[in-house]
């Protein structure tokens, strides 16, 4: 009985269940646009854009504007900006991505250190402040979730070819040009209502490490989304739980809990293979897409 | 008489390398065409100014008497890539690739029709890879693993076939049995264009061949075409062909007494080595 008490505890509070229903949310968002992150290789995307937005979030508070408008208006464009010098395919790049997100994530510290009296706000940009979700927020998250599942609903065919293989998709007919900046702006949104939960400098983790996961477990990609946003979303629950009691910042909670969800299952995996070695090259081709390869040769 | 592709006077670049100049082919119905020439002759410049993907600078394009319009696919073509480029670690299964090539024509809904499974399992019997639809694309041998991605090709009933390298990083037995199946397919009345760097490949299995090397230098079958002084100039490269009892073989030219003189001693030495160690 006492246990469940327990357990229900920070339930009265109206702030917990605003703040663990809007990292659910996010964490289910972040994971099902993550599974395209990942399998398009552009995790060092996700990790530019969301600093870059830090400094249009900070522009906008400074000169008044709702952080909505101000931080959207500012992501679209750098997104679209990341976009185009993406397709260009030369060398350089992702160096030119580096010094466009760098720049505009100094354009927010630089006024920050100026105007100090924000300060302790944007503590909460940098790492999330799930306590101050407020019904709008957790609105503006409901949105967003909603709008990526229906695009990927309706876009499903062309977002899985051009991200399979953008180069040959435009031979059948499939606009990838146009996928690639629809997807952009998807992310852009994703990350700006990510924000107040995960803070700038979490949120790739959370758009990585539950697809990663979910890689592992299986090797059909409509089964990969599911997992993934599966994932994602436990992990948020139990994280920000999680962070209720060890009082610890939940962005911090929710990446942590990811990582040893993702440690658990590659151990599980791992283990598995050992045991039955003509599963080996099953869990090895899975981990071919992401960084974490080399943990298992 | 009708054709299916129609290039006049064609000059493009692609990437900023001039590629083309002045290059007029025509592709008729039921042709089985082997490309070749050298990289950066203008074969992947050829192929992408047929499915609209390059302006031409000056001349006109045609498939199936419709002028191609920049940015848009012509129906009727069906492309297969190089093997090589393909993300083999991507969770995609077999059934998932084919229906690719119904990405533009099936329904919003992002599980296909009763119909279009109908459609993707006779493709796919049709090559005799049906029972590996729930297969990731990894576990497939070289050869089924060229079946599935002409099967995504196949799907809407191309009438021509582009190939790029269909040959290319697969192991000799693979490369018969995929020039046999697309054989089997031009029997079937399906145009095909596919570009190769093997010429002993060509030279036995396709009917007709187009030198391409910023122009086209010849054309006709391999017999009459593969001459020494045709692939020189093609190649930019002494290349020597034996011809005898309708065989074709194509070989490099051999080194100077020279450069054998210098390589003797390293071969007898490693001669030596090599019978010490049994």
């Amino acid at each position: 009985m006492q246990a469940i008490e327990w357990l229900l505890d920070p339930f009265r509070y109206e702030f917990f269940r605003n703040g663990i229903l809007a990292a659910s949310m996010v964490g289910a968002l972040c994971g099902l646009i993550g599974v395209v992150v990942v399998l398009k290789k552009m995790s060092y995307i996700g990790h530019g854009l969301s600093h870059s937005i830090f400094g249009g979030a900070v522009v906008s508070y400074v000169i008044g504007l709702n952080f909505y408008i101000g931080a959207g208006l500012w992501g679209f464009l750098s997104a679209l900006l990341i976009n185009a010098a993406t397709r260009k395919r030369k060398i350089g790049a992702d160096a030119a991505i580096g010094i466009v997100t760098t720049a505009s994530f100094a354009i927010g510290v630089a006024l920050i250190s100026k105007v100090r009296t924000f300060t302790r706000n944007f503590d909460a940009a940098l790492f999330g402040n799930i306590l101050g979700v407020n019904p709008g927020d957790l609105l503006i998250i409901a949105v967003v979730l909603a709008a990526a599942l229906l695009a990927l609903f309706f876009g499903y065919k062309q977002l899985l070819f051009s991200t399979f293989d953008p180069e040959v998709a435009p031979s059948y007919g499939v606009p990838s040009a146009w996928v690639d900046t629809f997807f952009a702006l998807v992310l852009a949104a994703t990350i700006i209502a990510s924000m107040q939960v995960m803070g700038v400098t979490l949120i790739a983790a959370s758009i990585v490490i539950p697809p990663i996961t979910a890689r592992m477990l299986t090797d059909s990609f409509p089964r990969m989304l599911g997992l993934s946003s599966a994932i994602g979303a436990v992990c948020g629950f139990l994280g920000m739980y999680i962070s209720y009691y060890l009082d610890i910042s939940s962005g911090a909670s929710i990446v942590l809990f990811s990582a040893l969800v993702f440690v658990v299952v590659g151990g599980a995996g791992w283990a598995y293979s050992r045991l039955r070695p003509e599963k080996r090259l099953v869990l090895r081709r899975r981990l071919a897409t992401p960084e974490s390869a080399e943990l298992f040769d | 008489m009708e054709t299916i592709v129609d290039l006049k006077n064609v000059t493009a670049a692609y990437e900023q390398r001039a590629a083309l100049l002045d290059v007029s082919l025509h592709i008729h119905p039921g042709q089985f065409i082997g490309l070749i020439g050298p990289s950066g002759s203008g074969k992947t410049t050829l192929m992408r100014t047929i499915l609209g993907q390059v302006v031409p600078r000056e001349g006109s394009v045609e498939v199936l008497g419709k002028p191609v319009v920049y940015g848009r696919t012509p129906v009727g073509i069906g492309y297969v890539p190089q093997l090589e480029t393909v993300d083999w670690s991507f969770p995609v299964t077999v059934e998932e690739v084919v229906l690719m090539g119904r990405a533009m024509r099936s329904g919003v809904l992002p599980w296909p029709s009763r119909a279009e499974k109908e459609r993707m399992m006779s493709v796919l019997s049709r090559l005799g890879i049906a029972d590996l639809s729930r297969r990731h694309i990894r576990e497939l041998s070289g050869g089924q693993q060229q079946r599935v991605f002409l099967a995504r090709a196949l799907i809407s009933e191309p009438k021509l076939l582009l190939l790029d390298e269909p040959t290319s990083g697969v192991d000799i037995k693979t490369r018969d049995d995929v020039m046999h199946l697309l054989a089997d397919l031009n029997a079937d009345g399906v145009t095909i264009l596919m570009t190769s760097h093997e010429l002993n490949t060509v030279a036995v299995h396709l009917p007709w061949v187009v030198c391409l090397n910023r122009n086209v230098i010849a054309q006709g079958p391999p017999d009459e075409v593969f001459t020494s002084e045709v692939l020189s100039r093609t190649y930019g490269a002494e290349i020597m062909v034996y011809q005898r009892d309708g065989i074709t073989l194509i070989g490099d030219v051999p080194h100077t007494t020279a450069e054998r003189r210098q390589q003797k001693a390293i071969i007898e030495a490693t001669k030596e080595t090599a019978h010490a160690g049994h």
